[in-house]
């Protein structure tokens, strides 16, 4: 479990994030979901580590990051496996470079050892005869399995996820939602998505958070958000007509 | 001001990450020949170019100098061709030709990697995304760079040999005279001195502007410009400043 307690975050006199709680459940889907601009990538980033929160603390199955010395944060960023909206693949290494990449650099395994690994993390994303080419030859949807690929191979307790379907068609999109999900529930892992696509909201949230102005403005599963009646959410999520006639037809339905 | 020592501040931390140890000493070795391709065989062509040619116009100017002056002997010709190469041309014009080919690589490289999240990918593995990026580089052109001067010596001089013969100021018999006459080894050692500092500063000061873009494209573009400039300003100062050391 990850859990936030109070953090704050400011950039100069520009606070992001303004005294954010939340926790993050093993095997479930948590989203944080938010307009641009909310504050959602800068608290992804702090639950990262890539940017140090000003105050607050955040907790990784109960050991707390801030007070981890370099040594043990780097070896929980071992167990954390990241997926980011551009994939951030290595453009100078193969695909199997890329996903043999944190085995090479953390494990002790023999070519042969790793070679299978990078194989079966890319059969569980459903990837085959790609090792050999470069992540500029593979379509977006494909780039962004061989993250998740990446991500996995080390077997992370932690899979975090920014815009996962940044860019994907609404097809490839759902394909990619349903890996995710999938695999966080085989592997039971903490997965923690950012994202401001509802199609990903509707399909695979098991716990979702709302960020507004650096705020957290509501919290609860896809089935509870179809009947809140916050008006945070009620401005955000079904500001569109499509996503009103969903709720609609939830609600007569239920 | 403020922002020159802000980035004198900045560059001398990033160099402290540099030197930190690295993960695994076997990553870095195969990215060392991976640099050692990228950033030293890919400009030996160039600088074996310009070394042949500007060794022979050296030659040329040196005959056409000396050629009111009938007390001069011709293999003087030599002479001032190999000073000029040791001293000043291969160490200090090559530098800054590699500032600007390998400078801008590595920026806009590293710069690339900054703004598609490829460090923080790395960042987020746990790994030392500047020691792992820019060690491996710096290693590589300590050890090429030093190889590459001394290929541009010898191809300098050659030019001016086949220049000198060809132009017909001075015999291949008055060229070798001159190259042999009051050789001092320690400019050799000089020039190579002088090499290996640059290659430091050709190295780091481009993957220093490259890790700090923000932005796109265009901040890629501007910083690896701002690295070239800052690398061929650092290697004037530190040109002069080894001169003094070293020389004087």
């Amino acid at each position: 479990m990850v859990q936030v307690n109070n953090i704050y975050k400011s950039f100069d006199e520009n606070e992001v994030l303004k005294g954010i709680d939340a926790e993050f459940h093993r095997g479930k889907t948590n989203l944080i979901i938010g307009q641009s601009g909310s504050g959602k990538t800068v608290f992804l980033k702090c639950l990262l580590g890539l940017h140090t929160p000003d105050s607050g603390t955040i907790s990784f199955d109960g050991q707390i990051y801030s007070d981890l010395s370099i040594k043990q944060q780097r070896k929980l960023r071992m167990e954390i496996g990241m997926v980011f909206q551009g994939s951030a693949l290595f453009d100078s290494m193969t695909i199997e470079e890329n996903v043999m990449f944190p085995l090479r650099m953390f494990t002790e395994q023999s070519e042969e050892e790793m070679l299978e690994r990078v194989n079966v993390v890319l059969d569980r994303v459903k990837l085959e005869n790609v090792n050999n080419k470069f992540p500029s030859e593979l379509s977006g949807g494909m780039q962004k399995r061989v993250a998740i690929a990446r991500a996995i191979s080390m077997q992370p307790k932690y899979l975090f996820c920014d815009e996962p379907n940044s860019g994907l068609d609404p097809k490839t999109a759902i394909v990619i939602d349903n890996l995710v999900k999938e695999i966080t529930e085989e592997y039971n892992i903490t997965t923690i998505i950012n994202t401001h696509d509802m199609n990903s909201v509707m399909e695979i949230g098991d716990n979702i958070i709302f960020i507004k102005e650096g705020v957290k403005k509501w919290e609860g599963s896809k089935d509870e958000m179809f009947v809140t009646e916050n008006p945070a959410i009620l401005d955000f999520v079904y500001s569109s007509e499509l996503f009103k006639k969903v709720r609609e037809t939830y609600n007569t339905k239920s | 001001m403020k922002k020159i020592l802000k980035n004198i501040g900045g560059y001398t931390l990033f160099m402290v990450q540099v030197f930190k140890k690295p993960e695994k000493f076997r990553v870095y070795w195969r990215l060392f020949f991976r640099e050692i391709d990228d950033l030293g065989m890919s400009s030996l062509g160039i600088v074996a170019f310009i070394s042949f040619f500007v060794g022979a116009v050296v030659s040329l100017q040196m005959a056409y100098n000396m050629d009111s002056n009938p007390f001069i002997p011709l293999s003087y010709i030599a002479l001032a061709t190999r000073e000029s190469l040791i001293l000043e041309f291969s160490p200090t014009m090559i530098s800054i030709v590699l500032a600007g080919k390998v400078g801008s690589y590595i920026a806009s490289s590293i710069g690339t990697m900054k703004v598609t999240e490829q460090i923080d990918a790395l960042e987020v593995m746990g790994v030392n995304s500047i020691s792992y990026l820019v060690a491996p580089k710096i290693a590589a052109a300590f050890i090429f760079f030093p190889l590459l001067i001394i290929i541009s010596i010898f191809l300098g001089i050659t030019g001016g040999w086949i220049a000198s013969v060809a132009s017909d100021v001075c015999t291949s018999n008055d060229y070798a005279v001159g190259l042999q006459s009051y050789f001092k080894p320690f400019y050799v050692v000089y020039a190579l001195i002088k090499t290996v500092v640059f290659a430091f500063v050709i190295t780091t000061i481009p993957s220093y502007y490259g890790y700090k873009v923000k932005g796109g494209a265009l901040e890629v573009g501007r910083a690896s410009t701002k690295a070239v400039v800052w690398t061929s300003i650092s290697i004037i100062l530190l040109n002069y400043i080894l001169t003094q050391l070293l020389l004087v």
